[in-house]
This record gives structure tokens, sequence and C-alpha cells, in this order.
């Protein structure tokens, strides 16, 4: 349950950063990050829906401590969410529908921020909306209000299931895509930091992240979860009240590495203009982190281990710091993409 | 230990997981009880603050599982710095905690959620329990010691085997330290006490004894039984329920269950930070357990279309026209 996916890359000789130096001393080594302008104290993150906004999750690791919190999508009003059950537990993962239960924006900005910003914590904030507009108003009411000074950035949840058109999910499609990053960028202005979330269930994420880019997004967050339906043997009835549920946890790892992978991939190739990635799905351990950054990710998010101990953000942060010192890497950032050296 | 008043609460602080620790609890001792397996576990931090009610998430270790499971605290003794919980093994990953044996370790978070409160002095008190369900109320029973007026404990399971034998012994062991006044039992193949469900018992000793409150912990289905029986006859109920949780703490949002609140609006509460107790007339048992087209009646709960923000309260946005969507995906990509 916990560290899962930790251990068999660590066995066997330990590969050298850049130059080739021996192991640099641990807490030498600069983790700080830049996201396209947001200057965050290290690379690891919640990932939205997965800490709520920070406060539960304060009494087990430090939540000023991390690079941020990323609180949970929230949309203008406030939302009841799905029937339950909304979880099934599945081989080294989960299936969850909530649906966006939240109090609404307005909760957010009056309560969570202001909390997060007393913290000391600094806040990504997920925005999510049933069109483009929503979406545009909620994320207006966030960089506008009072508690804006501790929003690093914004996170553009459109891989969430898109009400408009019900059952449908923005980050499937290019145009629906950068529709929602357009109007966002168009509210908020052209100074703040806007991360598109995308889906890997498509045909060319390279297409999306373009769309996303093209209209707005400063960067990237790679994955949201897996679309999945299990269904309970005994009743033979699906699991989930709703049928459907996005798949999570250390089963969707190999899947966020190659989404981080193919991102960073046609940035090098000129086929993406650069731009930062977060990468997340499946984290439990520094290692699994780890991959994420040499994949590409200049920034990592913590999700499903979370509910399987609470504690994980802070020691995967530890865990990647000691990794890096291990490997000769004087800074984070020399670690970004390094699997793709020639 | 006489009433622990609850403190009053700050809005929107997580009731839940304010004495909460992280513990890495070595299993003292590991003894089989009827079907289940009883844990005593090293825990002086958990154990100094825990009151009946509340519960622990265990890990599952090598299990290959991923998540916690969530037992209901069946003793704390904060003098020895001990916690026991009662394990039933269902699937892979409470079958591995209940092959735990001394001196192995239990990653354990706990106490987790908000515990009974205890009624006031002088009114009977009715406990009822289902199967290792039944786990926290002897420990409940010793709360309620030094109060005037009787305590009723009431159990019962599908069979002898799956009645806590432990707590029907020491509670009905008629000693001056027995945790309750008097015990009646139902198992429904009659292997021990009557033939029958604790709510075939539950509304006779109402009946008998006049007891204004009734604590019970057990399945949904039996809790909305013990709900319908103790209303009946005039008596409140405080329900621990027992709701499938990913994380315990209150980041999931899985554990939700449709609760009314002091300004009468039913809103979607976590079991693991508002709960698992709540007050049985608070539920809205028009929709726990309601059947659905995609859900077998009993499962789960839907959301009332009066609950904050459900979406009938919700008008969808407008379209935002111009968004060709393939076909294909559909929803749940979400959290």
């Amino acid at each position: 349950m916990t560290a899962v996916g930790a251990g068999a890359q660590e066995h066997g000789p330990v590969g050298q950063g850049p130059v080739g130096q021996g192991p640099v001393e641990q807490g030498t080594v600069d983790m700080t990050v830049d996201l396209a302008g947001a200057r965050l104290r290290g690379p690891v993150m919640t990932a939205s829906g997965c800490a709520a906004a920070g406060r539960e999750l304060d009494a087990f690791t430090d939540v000023a401590a991390l690079g941020a919190v990323v609180t949970k999508s929230v949309m203008l009003a406030p939302r009841s969410g799905r029937p339950t059950p909304r979880m099934a537990e599945t081989p080294a993962g989960m299936l969850n529908s909530i649906g966006l239960q939240g109090g609404g924006v307005d909760a957010l900005v009056e309560q969570d921020l202001p909390w997060l910003a007393a913290r000391g914590a600094t806040a990504v904030v997920s925005v999510a909306g049933g069109d483009p507009d929503e979406f545009a108003e909620v994320a207006r009411r966030v960089v506008t209000s009072p508690a804006a000074d501790g929003v690093a950035a914004l996170e553009v949840n459109i891989s969430c299931p898109n009400v408009a058109n019900r059952g449908l999910v923005f980050a499937c499609d290019p145009g629906s895509s950068a529709a929602v990053l357009r109007a966002v960028r168009g509210a908020v202005g052209d100074e703040v930091v806007l991360l598109a979330k995308l889906s890997p269930d498509v045909t060319d994420l390279v297409a999306v992240a373009r769309a996303c880019l093209d209209a707005g997004a400063s960067g990237l967050t790679a994955i949201n979860t897996l679309l999945g339906v299990e269904v309970d043997v005994r009743t033979m009835r699906p699991r989930l009240a709703v049928t459907t549920g996005g798949l999570s946890g250390p089963a969707i790892r190999p899947v966020a590495v190659r989404c981080v992978w193919q991102l960073r991939a046609a940035m090098l190739a000129g086929l993406l203009p650069p731009a930062p990635v977060v990468g997340t799905g499946g984290v439990a351990s520094g290692a699994d982190a780890l991959q994420l950054v040499l994949a590409g990710a200049s920034a990592v998010q913590v999700g499903t281990a979370v509910f399987a101990d609470p504690t994980t953000p802070g020691r995967v942060a530890a865990g990647l710091a000691a990794m890096l010192a291990e490997r000769g890497f004087g800074a984070l950032d020399e670690a970004v993409g390094h699997a793709h050296r020639p | 230990m006489r009433t622990p008043e609850e403190p009053a609460l700050r809005a929107g602080e997580p009731a839940g997981v304010r004495t909460a620790v992280v513990l890495d609890a070595p299993v003292l001792r590991a003894e089989p009880d009827g079907a289940y397996t009883r844990l005593v576990l090293r825990a002086p931090a958990a154990a100094a603050s825990a009151r009946p009610g509340q519960f622990a998430a265990c890990s599952t270790g090598d299990s290959g599982m991923l998540l916690r499971r969530s037992f209901s605290i069946a003793a704390a003794d904060a003098g020895a710095g001990t916690l026991e919980v009662v394990v039933a093994a269902a699937g892979a990953g409470t079958a591995r905690i209940a092959r735990l044996r001394a001196g192995d370790r239990l990653p354990v978070v706990a106490p987790l959620g908000r515990p009974f409160v205890l009624p006031p002095a002088g009114e009977g008190v009715v406990l009822v329990g289902g199967g290792y369900g039944s786990a926290p109320l002897a420990w409940l029973g010793r709360a309620l010691r030094g109060r005037d007026g009787a305590v009723d404990l009431v159990v019962g399971a599908g069979d002898e085997r799956r009645l806590l034998a432990h707590d029907v012994a020491t509670a009905a062991s008629g000693a001056p330290d027995a945790p309750v006044d008097r015990v009646h039992v139902a198992t429904e193949d009659g292997s021990a006490g009557a033939r029958g469900r604790v709510t075939d018992l539950l509304g006779p000793v109402l009946a008998a004894h006049g007891a204004r409150h009734v604590l019970a912990c057990g399945p949904m289905a039996m809790l909305r039984a013990v709900h319908d029986v103790a209303t009946a006859a005039g008596a409140a109920t405080q329900l621990a329920t027992e709701e499938s949780m990913a994380c315990g703490v209150g980041v999931c949002m899985t554990c939700v269950l449709p609760v009314v609140g002091d300004d009468g609006r039913t809103r979607m509460l976590r079991a693991c930070t508002d709960g698992p107790v709540f007050a049985g007339d608070r539920l809205r048992w028009d929709a726990i357990g309601a059947p659905s087209p995609q859900r077998p009646a009993g499962v789960g709960a839907r959301v009332p279309v009066d609950a904050v923000g459900a979406p009938a309260a919700t008008p969808a946005p407008v379209p935002g026209g111009g968004d060709a969507v393939p076909p294909g995906a559909t929803a749940g990509q979400e959290r």
C-alpha cells in the first residue's frame, strides 16, 4: 500500500547526472521549480480531487512544505456530486465517480484559499465548468479575489465531464480544449499561469496539447484518470452507481509516464511549443516521481496514494530529493527530461 | 468515564482528524473471536484520545490492495496504551489484516471520525449491534457506567460463530464491573439466544424498560430497521454507519451520505469526518438504499433532488455552442 512501485528500478547500478560526477550531498539539490513563471518551493504537489483544499491533509503532511496544494476542481455553484457507491477498488488502483462535489467557487475563495494562505501554503486552483463561459467565470472569480496572492497558478480541468455535452470530456477534442483555454485566458489576462489538465483517453495527445498551448495555456498537466467500468460478479451489476469511473493509482503510472514522455518528445522534435509539464498518475514514492521527471515533468502531483497513506506527499518529496542527490544532480531542473538524452 | 462533551467545532473544521495519528503499531495479540480476529495493538498516542464510535484506518500491507480498511475501534485503554479492532476477513485486504500475528506491525491512522455522544445521565440506553458491528458496544457500555439509568445490550448475528463471543461473555457475566445491565441475544438460525433479528428484540426491550436512547452499529439495512423500531417507541437513535471509504480522512468524498443539517437542508456529508455516527433522524432514509436502474436496492444512496447542489437544483449552463466533441467518450474523468 505504501511506496507501491518503489524498489524494482532501484536495484542495479545507478546512472549518473549530466556531467557524470558522483553523488552530491543530500540537502544541497536545488528543488525549486519555475512553471512558466509560477515559482514553487518544491516539485511535489497534491493532485486535484485528492486533497480537498488541504486542510484535512495538514494533520498528516505539512502542506506549507509542499510545492503546492492543488485544490479540488471547483465550479461556479455548489455541487452535490454523484450517487453512491462512488468508489471501486481495482488491482493497484481504484475507480471513482465523485462528480466534482464541492461548495462552489465563492466558498473556495472565502474560506479555503484564505486558510491556505494563512497556513503559508502555495495554492494551485483547479477550475472546472460545464461550458467555456463557466470555466472563465470561475477563473475570473479566483484571480480577482482577495485570496489571489496565494495562488501560484490555475489548473484548467478540461478532462472533467462536459456538462453541456452530457457525458463527454473537453480534453478529448482539440477544438473543445482550445475553446475552454481561450475563454479562461481571456478572463484572467496575460499574467496568470494556466495549466491545462489532459486526458490520456485520446488518440492524439500532442494535438490536444498543441491546441491548449496555442489557445493560451502556459503549461500542461498529464494525466487525469482513465475511464473504466467494474462489474460486480455477485450482483451482476456495475459496482459504481453511475457505471463509469476514473481509474487512478499505481496501475496507471506507466500511462502517465508515457504521456509525459510523448509531450516532451514532441517539444524536442519541434512539434509542440516548449512548455512545462506537470506529471501525475500513480505516484506513491520518490522513484515514481523521478520516473516522471526523467520523462520530462518539471513537477509532479501525488493523488490516489494520499488515500492509502496521508503522509505520502512529504515522503515522495524527500525520496525524490535523495534520489537526485544519489545520481549527482545539483538541481531538479537538470533531471527534467534526462531520459531523452541521446 | 463521564460524558465527554463534544467541543464546539469551528466552521469547516474537519472534526474526524483532530486527534488522529499515523502509527506503525505493533500487534500485541491476535485472537480468534468466533468467525473474526481480534487484534490488540500497541498505539498509546491513539489510545489516549479514542472514544467509542471512532474508527481506525488499517493498511492492507502486501495484500496487493491499495487502500486502507476502516474498522470501528473495539476498545481503547489509555493506561495500557492499546487499541483493539475486530476484523472480519471478507476480501484480500481484510484477510491480510486478519492473518496478522503477535509481533507483526500494522500501519494505522486513528482515531478517526466523530464518536457517539453519550446520552444524559439518568436516561436508559439500549446498545444494538449486528455481527462484528457490535465490536465497540462493550467499550461503549463501560463508558456509560456510573450514570444513573440502565444500559441494555442487544446483539445479533446470522449464527453463533458470527456473534462477538468476547463481548457477550463479558457483558453477561453479571459481575459488578459488567459493562451493561442486561444482554439480549438473537441469531437468525437460533444457534444462540432467540431465533430472529436484533430488531425483533429491540421493540420489547424498549417497551419493557422505557429507554430513550438507542445507539447502534452495523450494516445500513440493520440501522434502518433499528431506527424504525426505535422511532416508533419514541427513542432517539445514534447510528454508526459502515460506508465504503477510500481515504478515511476527509479528502476523497467517497463515503458520503445524504444528511439533513441544522438549517433543514440536505447535504452529501462524509461518513469519515462528519460521521461515522449520525443522529438517525438526520439521515435521508428515502434516498439511502433506494433502488435505481443501475443499482440493486439496498446499495448506496442517491442524491435527493432537494440536496444542496443537486443536479435539479443547479440548472445546467447554457451550451456554449460550437463545442465539437467526438463521440465515444463518456462521463467519469473527475473527482
